[in-house]
């Protein structure tokens, strides 16, 4: 009998039923829910007269399109966020869940949330009507995103419909070279597979370099695992893992505490368990990374060039024209002469403690170039008080930076925070999609030091010269 | 959920590569709380200028598409964000079938769940529907979900493979939600179990 992946190992551990045709009813262990994907949801269970079967394994908070700047607790301007967000307040109170409204410091984005307060625990399985559920996988949890209808399934029933996916290593050797960060990591794989290169897996990342990242670091490289493709990407958990657990409001504790690791220490795949798919990057290979198109898989190392659209390979050679002509950019013209008009700081990918760290050192002492627009959203409440409590907050503040409430924000231009057309934007988010962060705008990923290094030299940067 | 029935169709050629989900329904239509009233919105990016007229340009404000039920698009169909608007806004506009070479993952769910036919099929037959499709509204497509069958104007048929729960659930208009309740004591025995093996969670 071969071994089982640890994708193997959560799914039988939380299979109530399988199908002849291999179908799969699932349990849910926790069920997160935001304002933009689940009013249709509670509405569906309202119209057949269903209850949320688990409430206590529910969590919601606002976040996708609440505002980020002081005074929202008291009115959301834009009629349609304040709907959706009302709704949230009205179910999350009449179905009995658990909730962060946006006037609680715990409130944030909802991904960041769930580690944050220990809702996320090794083993488990995570969904959440948003695709960045993925993150949650940094913990060794089964996570991934579903659709309002599944929102409504898993409200209803607990459970999930689904099919087994296949089994993906991407194995990341050796070390990181100084400047580069999960964020990088995470890039570059996409960029080797492409965006459609994980669909019908789910990723387990090891290797080396994985190991050696923070819990912070690791959600960083969950988090895209969607943007290759793939269902959900996982992490095994380990001491950096238990560590980061161990304390939180919502994890075990006592006896509870030593069962369950007893079980975490069992969540790793075995050697002789059997992959479908494997990528291997050594660590020394991956340099600091931009996007220069408008697919995350469009991404080169900060040193190189704008592609010329006629080296790509099919329907490739049109998507390559079409986004240089959105973006604005000339085949051949150097990464680091892109000049930019705005750097966003934050989102599920990077609005940590750990990414504001790398920023502010980038910034300390230093100013954001004349004209420049240049905003921190933190991941959460608690992000943001931390920040302010280590000095960060005043470092991003001197260096000319706004410093706001947590939330989405820009990731996804729900909320006031836009690009106009054609303002080009150095992001530490995840989708570089046309019109992703308001119509017409251009958006460049990178990691958090990148886009503060970005934010001082008014162009592309790369961070090692300025470290 | 309507029963799917055996239709033909227009089809609409969109021979773009990762069609995503912010391109399908721009997120400033995300902001409702129903599920209907999304079509208008579909592709509104591409399909509108900036002064709100349509777009002449764009192929479903092209006479021979406006009444499309079928699109045929390049690889990736779908990717991106797990909005269900995206379905939504796809069948409140009237289109049931969608055909690619590949869809992401979580919208090629939605579909189903909104009654909504997903094909995926090799490139060099998505190219042959993709000819069909460019010759406008003389040239329609069958889709035989129960036969598997694609067949174009011209009676080339191409054959499908579907998940037979999924084919089931389709034809018969089934709700998930419905099915699973119905296994709430295979579900109700799982907690218990679970609550005995992991107390912590
Ligand atoms: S930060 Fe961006 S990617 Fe993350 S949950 Fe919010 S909108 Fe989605």
């Amino acid at each position: 009998m071969t071994g089982k992946t640890l994708y193997d190992k959560i799914w039988d551990a939380h299979l109530v039923q399988q199908d002849a045709d291999g179908t799969g009813l699932l349990y849910i262990d926790r069920h997160l829910v935001h304002e933009v994907t689940s009013p249709q949801a509670f509405e569906g269970l309202r119209m057949a007269g269903r209850q949320v079967r688990a409430p206590e394994k529910t969590i919601a908070v606002p976040d996708h399109n609440v505002p980020t700047t002081e005074g929202r607790d008291k009115v959301i301007e834009n009629e349609d966020s304040r709907i959706q967000v009302e709704a949230l307040d009205k179910n999350a109170r009449e179905f009995g869940i658990n909730y962060y409204p946006v006037s609680d410091i715990r409130q944030g984005i909802v991904h960041i949330v769930g580690p944050e307060q220990g809702w996320t625990l090794p083993g488990m399985t995570v969904v959440c009507g948003d695709s960045h559920t993925a993150t949650h996988g940094a913990f060794g949890a089964l996570a991934h995103g579903i659709g309002t209808s599944e929102v409504e399934h898993v409200l209803a029933t607990q459970t999930l419909i689904q099919s087994k996916s296949k089994n993906m290593k991407v194995e990341i050797t050796g070390k990181l070279a100084p400047g580069v960060t999960a964020k990088d990591i995470t890039l570059s794989v996409i960029g080797k597979t492409g965006t459609a290169g994980g669909t019908g897996y789910v990723i387990e990342y090891c290797g080396e370099a994985i190991r050696a990242l923070s819990m912070e670091g690791r959600m960083t490289v969950c988090n895209m695992a969607i943007e290759g493709g793939a269902r959900a990407g996982l992490i095994a958990p380990d001491e950096t893992t238990f560590e980061y657990v161990k304390g939180r409001p919502h994890a075990p504790k006592g006896a509870q505490w030593e069962a369950a690791m007893e079980w975490w220490k069992t969540l790793y795949s075995d050697d002789d368990a059997h992959w479908d798919k494997v990528v291997t990057i050594r660590g020394e290979d991956i340099a600091p990374v931009v996007t220069w198109g408008t697919s995350p898989e469009d991404v080169l190392p900060i040193t190189d060039v704008v592609p010329d659209p006629a080296a790509f390979k099919g329907g490739k050679v049109e998507a390559a024209k079409r986004a240089l002509d959105y973006m604005g950019l000339k085949a051949g013209t150097p990464l680091k002469e892109i000049k930019i008009d705005t750097v966003f700081i934050g989102s599920c990918t990077n609005g940590r403690i750990e990414d504001l760290r790398a920023a502010a050192a980038i910034l300390k002492g230093k100013k954001i170039k004349d004209g420049m627009r240049a905003m921190v959203v933190p991941g959460s409440g608690l992000v943001r008080a931390q920040a302010e409590e280590e000095g960060l907050a005043d470092i991003f503040k001197e260096a000319g930076f706004e410093w706001r409430l947590a939330g989405c924000s820009m990731c996804l231009a729900m909320n006031p925070d836009q690009l106009a057309p054609g303002e080009r934007c150095a992001a530490t988010s995840n989708r570089n999609f046309e019109g992703r962060q308001g119509k017409g705008g251009r958006t460049h990923l990178m990691s958090p030091a990148m886009a503060a290094a970005a934010a001082i030299t008014g162009h592309l940067t790369d961070v090692r010269e300025m470290m | 959920m309507d029963k799917f029935e055996s239709f033909s169709g227009i089809a609409a050629p969109m021979p773009l590569v990762n069609i995503d989900t912010d391109m399908i329904i721009p997120k400033q239509f995300l902001k409702t709380i129903k599920r209907s009233g999304l079509g208008v919105n579909l592709f509104a990016e591409m399909r509108y200028l900036d002064d709100g007229s349509e777009n002449p340009d764009f192929v479903l404000n092209n006479p021979a598409y406006r009444n499309a039920e079928i699109i045929v698009a390049g690889d990736n169909f779908g990717c991106g964000s797990s909005r269900e608007h995206a379905p939504w806004a796809i069948k409140d506009f009237g289109i049931k079938c969608v055909i690619s070479t590949s869809f992401a993952d979580i919208f090629f769910n939605n579909c189903f769940k909104n009654g909504i036919l997903p094909i995926t099929l090799p490139e060099e037959q998505v190219e042959v529907l993709m000819r069909d499709a460019e010759k406008g509204a003389n040239a329609r497509l069958d889709i035989d979900l129960e036969n598997q069958t694609v067949t174009t104007s011209e009676g080339e048929s191409f054959h499908f493979e579907v998940d037979p729960f999924r084919k089931h659930c389709l034809l018969e208009g089934l709700d998930d939600i419905g099915l699973t309740m119905e296994k709430a004591a295979a579900i109700d025995s799982f907690e218990s179990q679970a609550a005995q093996a992991r107390p912590w969670v």
